[in-house]
């Protein structure tokens, strides 16, 4: 096993009845590496996160997560996994600081609960009952109770979903500062900025499949892809092209207009263009 | 400070911090206790119904059922059993489905803790809210109705082996049935009906004899009415054991109910138990 692979994924099938969920997921995460996982709901996201966590069995394929198969997890593996699930499990007879500080008593090498709930801008609502927060207030008491026990690997299953912009940023900090200090982090989100903002590079999964695994610059070839020139024909009709030379096209125009080019824009593909042409909506 | 590289190989650090196994159940037991004191259903549920049916029961009711013996103090022993499995079997049956529906369970799952600390945790809640439940019924059974502490030793460690026996069954039974509830709202529908059916045909509002013969055994089937009997053995007077169906109160045989409903429950609880829900596969 490849020491510098935090995960690796061959092969892995999950099915539901009729229902195929996961259909041959291949996958390489390194050690230290922010790995998003891009895809629509239903499209197998999930299911793949939850076998890796260790809390679906698998149906087929070999699966390797900080050297461990994750279907046989013991107590050692699981200190160094931190798991922020997509829904909430609430405790809500008991304050932040009372959760936080008794899950760090499971961990062997904890981080201070105080400064854990500070860090994840929970410190104002330290002593409140878990059921007064909101949801985003929720959800960072998840990403606690998630890195209290200082994993070397992070899964966050959609975790800002539900957080109003300034707590997203606040949350994409945290999530680099993790980083910085070596923690894998992997993270599964419908969110496109949020992947291009923090991955180093983007796994996009449909129908149960990764379609792509790229740097998110560079997913679909987005760097080469063909511009489009888009302008306005005299008589008012929208026109436009695709092109490898976008700049020698609006001269042309330039020259035929005459000047000003009526309507004239100069578009490449955007992450979500590319990701929902992979995705098979284009 | 110099930044951290990706790590050439996993750090094992001694696991010098981690704590020993029973204080993760202590810890456990204690979050546990402080959920349900602060859970105000829990507590008026679980403390307050056992005296507020002795206190109705107590004023429609008053004559004796049988020489020294009146109906109060009957229902005393039979409210004493009905407590024990409340805060057991419905508490945990009620309970464990909502924190499964909400995720606690799944979220433990995640951690290194051992899954028998949580069940340690529920065990050390249920005996210590029981002690005091009971505690506290008993004292206001003195208080107000007389009731005549055992006096002998003997007395005492019936009282205490029939208890244990009766929340053991009766804490892995609530486990086990927490698993047929789907989701959060049902574990009160599916327990609520067993435990009042159980109270009525296992002699705790009625004497247990005035019941048709087919109740009687069908009641002989599960755990309360033996609780209930074994408690009468402790609390009334001896001659009142020819009153029971079997001419006496049959302790032996109390015993052997309450320990095979043990083993019963314990095998459902192995073969049962689901730390997510239906919907999480």
């Amino acid at each position: 096993m490849d020491q510098q692979l935090a995960i690796s994924v061959r092969g892995l099938r999950k099915t539901y009845g009729d229902n195929v969920a996961v259909a041959g997921v291949d996958l390489d995460v390194h050690r230290g590496e922010v790995f998003a996982l891009l895809g629509p709901n239903g499209a197998g996201k999930t299911t793949t996160v939850e076998i890796l966590e260790g809390y679906r069995h698998r149906d087929a394929g070999e699966v390797r997560v900080l050297g461990v198969d994750p279907a046989k997890p013991d107590a050692d593996w699981r200190s160094k996994v931190g798991i922020v699930l997509q829904g909430t499990g609430e405790f809500d007879e008991l304050t932040v600081g009372e959760v936080v500080r008794h899950f760090s008593g499971f961990y062997p090498d904890a981080d201070d609960p105080a400064k854990v709930v500070e860090r994840v801008g929970l410190g104002a609502k330290a002593k409140a009952r878990t059921h007064t927060l909101s949801g985003g207030q929720k959800r960072r008491l998840d990403v606690a109770l998630g890195i209290i026990g200082r994993p070397e690997l992070l899964f966050l299953d959609e975790p800002t979903t539900g957080f109003d912009p300034e707590a997203r940023r606040e949350f994409w900090e945290l999530i680099r500062d993790l980083s910085a200090a070596g923690t894998t982090i992997v993270l599964t989100t419908h969110y496109l900025d949020e992947a291009e903002a923090l991955a180093d590079r983007v796994g996009v999964i449909a129908a149960g499949r990764v379609v792509e695994v790229a740097p998110p610059n560079r997913l679909g070839n987005r760097q080469e892809a063909l511009a489009t020139v888009s302008w306005r024909t005299p008589d008012g009709l929208a026109e436009s092209a695709e092109t490898a030379t976008p700049t020698a096209l609006v001269a042309e125009l330039a020259a035929r207009f005459g000047g000003e080019v009526p309507g004239l824009a100069v578009t490449r593909p955007t992450l979500e263009d590319v990701y929902l042409r992979m995705i098979g909506h284009s | 400070m110099t930044t951290t590289t990706k790590p050439a190989a996993p750090v094992t650090a001694a696991p010098a911090r981690r704590l020993g196994a029973g204080a993760l159940a202590l810890r456990q037991g204690r979050l546990e206790i402080t959920q349900f004191l602060r859970s105000r259903e829990s507590v008026v549920f679980t403390m307050g119904f056992p005296i507020i049916m002795i206190l109705i029961f107590a004023a429609i009711f008053s004559d004796e059922i049988a020489p020294g013996v009146s109906y109060t103090q009957y229902f005393i022993t039979g409210m004493i059993a009905t407590g024990l499995m409340t805060v057991s079997f419905q508490n945990l049956g009620i309970w464990i489905p909502i924190e499964r529906d909400r995720g606690v369970l799944k979220r433990y799952r995640g951690t290194p803790m051992p899954k028998w600390v949580w069940f340690a945790g529920k065990v050390i809640m249920v005996v210590v809210i029981g002690i005091a439940e009971t505690a506290l019924l008993l004292a206001v059974s003195v208080a107000l109705f007389d009731l005549d502490l055992p006096q002998t030793a003997a007395k005492w460690l019936t009282f205490g082996w029939v208890a244990v026996l009766g929340v053991t069954a009766c804490t892995l039974c609530g486990i086990a049935i927490s698993s047929l509830a789907r989701t959060a709202r049902s574990g009160s529908a599916v327990v609520t009906p067993v435990a009042l059916v159980l109270q009525f045909i296992s002699g705790v509002f009625f004497v247990f004899t005035s019941l048709p013969t087919w109740m009687q055994q069908v009641a002989a089937i599960f755990p309360l009415k033996w609780m209930c009997q074994g408690l009468r053995s402790v609390f009334l007077p001896d001659s009142f054991g020819a009153q029971e169906p079997g001419g006496s109160f049959e302790l032996g045989r109390v015993a052997l109910v309450l320990g095979a409903w043990c083993v019963l429950g314990l095998i459902l609880c192995l073969t049962t138990f689901r730390w997510t829900t239906r919907r999480d596969g």
